[in-house]
């Protein structure tokens, strides 16, 4: 399978001329962009330009389950660790004909947005016989039914999704009733509604009635439509504060994340620790005091004893140092990201092309994930794509760090729940950063790796 | 010989110091940070340098940039760098000015005694010294698709041996076998790998060493 054929919207394959990389990463930019603020969308763009990615794997990895990154299930094929969300392809705007249902809807929308209306008029009305501000729940329910209705028609017409968000809780009527009476999404509803019923009414139903007058509503029921759902997502479309909401919602997650990471690796730690070094420090120094005791009465058994402690010490070093590597490794603390990468491709069993521009450093822990990314699909790659050439690029606009490491191999990586790639997912996600893969069966495989940050120099 | 030493950490500095001279080696100047080193090396212009990777002020590869620097003012200056962990970029590093002298140990060599006497006094002599483990990393790099592949596992020790900087006596010592049988070993080797036979030993090493640094051919 040629990659041209499995990958349409790259250039041909990974054996690029010296310069290539920007081409071949030109089809991804602006959606790593766009994942900076919202991670999820971009994970369904990426899993929809490869519909190979999807299928079940043909040839490739023996068929052993579990290795970390690569299972041999195909039913997990999509290449994505949140199944909770659903795969959806990517928003376009609507067709003519979906206009024209749209204005359909749209002028029939009138009804229940005069049925709120009569509501809050009767609840106002009441409202000094108390009666009223129970049924203001009603109303507002009704109301929030009829701008949902409006939000989600004008998402179709305009190719994008359009949400906001309502206040939630409130326990008993009366609670319920001041977080209702609170909720600035509510009284844009109600604004919205007086819309409805007026110029929005109006607009729909020239936008419907031109499009029987042929040829001016080919052209003219569209702009009205557009205009209408413009206006739609202007009012009762997301807010600023429903947007640090959800702002608020992704930090607490990653943050949550991270402090999860950081306690299993400091578990990790402490038990590497505790079974590793500290253990052969007790055996040499066990060693060392039984050669104190030997040294006059048994001289050759006590030179057996220290050497044996001095075994136990190299080993204690070793085991140290291959801890120490797995926190921080000591390169790239002296060299930067830029050192770290090449000393990671040098130590990489197949050659690797590094091509690395960093005009500064970025900040230590963006470094340091980064790094254990770029290792870690490294190894991926070294252990199951049976690549022959690796490459790295390593580039940053201003404003983002992106890392792509790929491969000439078998393809089908997957990340796995739970696998290396995941848990570098969720560190790079503290910093906003991403990672993503994109590995048709039949290769190229490409790890894509983006973090949102300055450089010092 | 004449040695300067470079190492922050008092405990391990006086260790050193201890040890040089129970060898026989005079110490003139033990130093704790990359500046000092650069200018100890530069006034003293001793036979041997022993310098930690890892030095004040910067506390990264200070060491090894001020043993770089030095080199670079007085050519084919002998060194020996040690460190907590080694990196086979440092060891490009040193061994890319061409030219002998130079040495990479892991600091847990140090308590080897004998061998790590003989090296200091290997890279004193111009020759070089490079740690088991540098070796081994360049090795792996040559697994399947390299001539090294094509050697026979004894040929391979051998080769590994004579990368870390090792004498044929040095070698046969090691493996419990004769210089001759070293010798024969040594010379299906260069046939194998395509290198030209050189009674130098230093320049045998450094074109060794140049092989497997290279990347391995398809």
């Amino acid at each position: 399978m040629s990659s041209a054929s499995t990958w349409p919207e790259r250039p041909a394959g990974t054996d690029r001329p010296e310069g290539a990389y920007p081409a071949a990463f030109a089809g991804v930019a602006p959606t790593d962009l766009a994942f900076a603020q919202q991670p999820a969308g971009y994970r369904d763009v990426a899993v929809h330009q490869h519909p190979v990615i999807g299928s079940a794997p043909a040839t490739g990895y023996p068929a052993e389950p579990g290795y970390s990154g690569y299972p041999a299930d195909p039913g997990d094929a999509t290449g994505r660790t949140r199944p909770a969300e659903p795969a959806r392809p990517p928003r376009r705007p609507a067709g003519r004909l979906k206009l024209f249902l749209a204005s359909w809807a749209l002028v029939f929308l009138v009804i229940p947005a005069w049925v709120g209306f009569s509501l809050l008029v009767t609840s106002v009305a009441s409202a000094i016989a108390w009666v009223g501000l129970f049924l203001w729940l009603g109303t507002a329910g009704v109301l929030r039914g009829v701008s949902g209705a409006h939000r989600k028609i004008a998402g179709c017409i305009l190719g994008e999704k359009i949400t906001t968000s309502y206040r939630k809780g409130g326990s008993g009527v009366f609670g319920r009733l001041r977080v209702v009476l609170t909720d600035p999404a509510r009284w844009r509803d109600v604004a919205f509604m007086f819309y409805a019923i007026s110029l929005g009414f109006a607009i729909s139903l020239s936008a419907l009635i031109a499009f029987f007058i042929f040829p001016i509503g080919y052209w003219l029921s569209p702009l009205l439509l557009r205009l209408q759902a413009v206006t739609t997502r202007t009012l009762v479309g997301p807010s600023g504060e429903a947007a640090l909401q959800q702002r608020i919602g992704q930090l607490e997650e990653s943050r949550s994340e991270s402090v999860d990471h950081s306690a299993a690796e400091l578990r990790r730690i402490e038990r590497d620790l505790h079974d590793g070094a500290q253990a052969q420090l007790v055996a040499l120094g066990m060693n060392l005091g039984l050669a104190e005791d030997l040294v006059t009465r048994d001289p050759k058994a006590a030179a057996a004893l220290i050497a044996d402690a001095r075994t136990s010490s190299r080993t204690a070093l070793a085991e140290l140092r291959s801890l120490v590597r797995g926190i921080h490794p000591p390169v790239l603390a002296d060299r930067g990201l830029t050192g770290g990468i090449e000393a990671l491709a040098l130590a990489h069993p197949r050659p690797v092309e590094v091509d690395v521009q960093l005009a500064g450093r970025p900040p230590a822990p963006v470094e340091s994930a980064v790094y254990f990314a770029v290792a870690e699909a490294l190894t991926n790659s070294a252990k199951y794509s049976s690549a022959q050439t690796t490459w790295i690029w390593l580039r940053h606009d201003g404003t983002v760090l992106t890392a792509l490491v790929g491969d000439d191999g078998v393809g089908n990586a997957r990340i796995t729940p739970g696998g290396g790639l995941a848990g570098l997912e969720r560190r790079l996600a503290a910093f906003d950063g991403t990672l993503s893969l994109a590995s048709p069966s039949g290769g190229p495989t490409i790890v894509t790796i983006t973090v949102p940050c300055a450089l010092t120099s | 010989m004449r040695v300067v030493l470079a190492e922050d950490l008092a405990l391990l500095r006086d260790g050193l110091i201890r040890l040089l001279s129970a060898y026989d080696f005079e110490v003139v100047e033990a130093v704790d940070n990359g500046p000092s080193l650069l200018r100890a090396l530069t006034t003293h212009r001793p036979d041997v340098a022993v310098v930690d990777v890892r030095l004040p002020p910067t506390f990264t590869d200070e060491g090894l940039r001020a043993a770089l620097a030095a080199r670079e003012q007085i050519p084919g200056l002998p060194v020996l760098v040690l460190s907590q962990y080694v990196e086979q970029l440092y060891a490009r590093e040193l061994l890319s000015q061409g030219t002998g002298g130079v040495g990479y140990l892991l600091k847990d060599r140090v308590s080897d005694v004998a061998q790590f006497v003989d090296a200091i006094k290997r890279v004193a002599a111009g020759g070089t010294a490079m740690d088991p483990e540098v070796i081994s990393q360049l090795l792996t790099r040559h697994r399947d698709s390299s001539p090294v592949a094509s050697l026979t596992p004894r040929e391979r020790e051998v080769l590994g041996h004579m990368a870390e900087g090792r004498s044929n006596a040095a070698i046969a010592a090691a493996m419990f076998i004769t210089e001759k049988a070293v010798g024969k070993h040594t010379n299906s080797i260069f046939i194998k790998l395509g290198l030209e036979q050189s009674e130098d030993d230093n320049r045998r090493v450094l074109a060794v060493l140049a092989y497997l640094e290279s990347s391995p051919a398809h």
